[in-house]
């Protein structure tokens, strides 16, 4: 069963996305904050990971930026999904090295979910 | 009691009450305290220069505190002007943090709505369905409401950022078209647009200039009493690439005409057929264009129809 670890800090988008993902048959570790977002990636290895920007503890930028720094974890799909839409925003993030930029207020859930298994199968 | 009657005439008091600032900090006010200072101490200098022609010394003590007394006045003015730029600044600020934190609970509902309406947790009977549509459309337009709110208060901060590429406007409409197919035939509309792909390209963000057509089309469309034919048409002029829409709808009165650029300006007589939008879509389009050294018109006759027209620089 592949693992995907989802760092968001809203419970209610936990529970949304993680539900469809569950049902697809996805292992979903949860972590609402950047600090366990990071300690999850490097115990637990997922194949993916869902990595909001505006985070508790230590923000977005920082984690995508020691998940790519880390030898470990530096080989898996990091998708960001996050309201921020500014153009900086998206180039800073995919300059760290992110797979994608997904603004969610533009996609709906079942496109998320083609997103991550199109990532998933590369 | 003569003060208060012209105060009462000129209205400044209730200006000032409704802007919420004390009458002391309203400017209007504090030049006209200027002005009758300013009559009043020339008046005075004239009478006491022609009473102590002698002493020339009270004379010009007189008329420095009466210098020193506009003085404080014109700082006062300076002062309640810097207020209210303050305040405009704070009022964007805050239309701009309240739209971010309503973004969030916007997308939850939306995904939240997506997966009870998808049967992923039960099926849903048609009846439910037909309620969960409303609660998806009313959510739709709120995160609309949003996102136009968050566009125009970063215009007005000077922080609306464009990306400029080469974007494709035969393809850019084409594909609008297809997804307003659905609300068109719903409203007996048909859309004429005849794609010419010779075209060269203009520069422009794509993002923007999409949302410069949907609300063109959504507007043409939604204005439209009965059957009606909303035609769209592209053609090259000089450097510039332009398009133009033209709709038979209730078209805009002539003395709403000046104003249709306004932020929140909604014409009367669309008003009176339905109450939904906001009065920003072309606020917006128009600085969108702006910005990327476009321009941006339109004419228009009631009861006849509109035609929006807007150019844009190709490569």
């Amino acid at each position: 069963m592949e693992k995907i670890l989802f760092i968001e800090d809203e419970s209610a988008l936990q529970k949304t996305l993680g539900e469809i993902l569950r049902q697809e048959g996805y292992e979903i570790i949860s972590a609402l904050d950047g600090e366990i977002g990071l300690k999850l990636a490097n115990a637990k290895k997922p194949d993916l990971i869902l990595l909001d920007l505006i985070l508790p503890k230590i923000h977005g930028f920082e984690v995508l930026k020691k998940l790519k720094e880390n030898a470990e974890t530096k080989a898996i799909p990091v998708l960001v999904l996050t309201n921020l839409e500014d153009v900086k925003d998206i180039e800073k993030v995919l300059e760290l090295g992110a797979t994608t930029y997904l603004v969610k207020e533009n996609y709906s859930l079942e496109e998320v979910l083609e997103k991550i298994k199109k990532t998933l199968n590369q | 009691m003569i003060i208060r009657k012209f105060l009462k005439h000129l209205n400044i008091l209730a200006q000032s009450r409704e802007s919420g600032v004390s009458i002391w900090q309203y400017p209007q006010f504090l030049f006209l305290v200027m002005g009758i200072m300013t009559i009043v101490s020339i008046l005075t200098a004239y009478v006491i220069g022609i009473r102590y022609v002698a002493e020339p010394e009270v004379v010009v003590l007189i008329v420095l505190i009466l210098s020193a007394i506009l003085l404080v006045i014109t700082f006062t003015i300076t002062q309640s002007f810097e207020r209210l730029i303050e305040a405009n600044r704070m009022k964007s600020e805050f239309v701009s943090i309240v739209s971010h934190q309503l973004r969030s609970p916007l997308s939850n509902l939306k995904w939240a709505l997506e997966l009870l309406m998808s049967g992923r947790l039960g099926k849903i009977e048609a009846q439910q369905l037909e309620y969960f549509g409303i609660l998806k459309d009313s959510s739709a337009r709120m995160r609309e409401l949003v996102r136009d709110l968050l566009i125009v208060s970063r215009i007005e901060q000077g922080k609306l950022p464009l990306q400029t590429v080469e974007v494709s406007l035969p393809l850019l409409v084409k594909d609008l078209i297809l997804e307003f197919t659905p609300l068109a035939e719903a409203s007996n509309v048909v859309i004429k647009f005849e794609p010419d792909n010779s075209l060269p390209n203009v520069l422009a963000d794509p993002s923007k200039v999409k949302l410069v057509v949907e609300n063109f089309l959504d507007n043409a469309i939604r204005y439209i009493k009965g059957n009606g034919e909303v035609g769209i048409k592209l053609s090259r002029e000089d450097n510039f690439l332009h398009f133009q829409i033209r709709d038979n709808g209730v078209g805009i009165p002539k003395e709403d005409q000046k104003y249709i650029f306004k932020k929140f300006f909604r014409s009367s007589n669309v008003l009176k057929r339905q109450t939904q939008g906001t009065g920003l879509g072309l606020y917006i389009a128009k600085s969108i264009i702006e910005r990327s050294k476009g321009k941006i018109w339109f004419k228009s006759e009631e009861d006849k129809g509109t035609t929006l027209h807007f150019i844009l620089p190709i490569k």
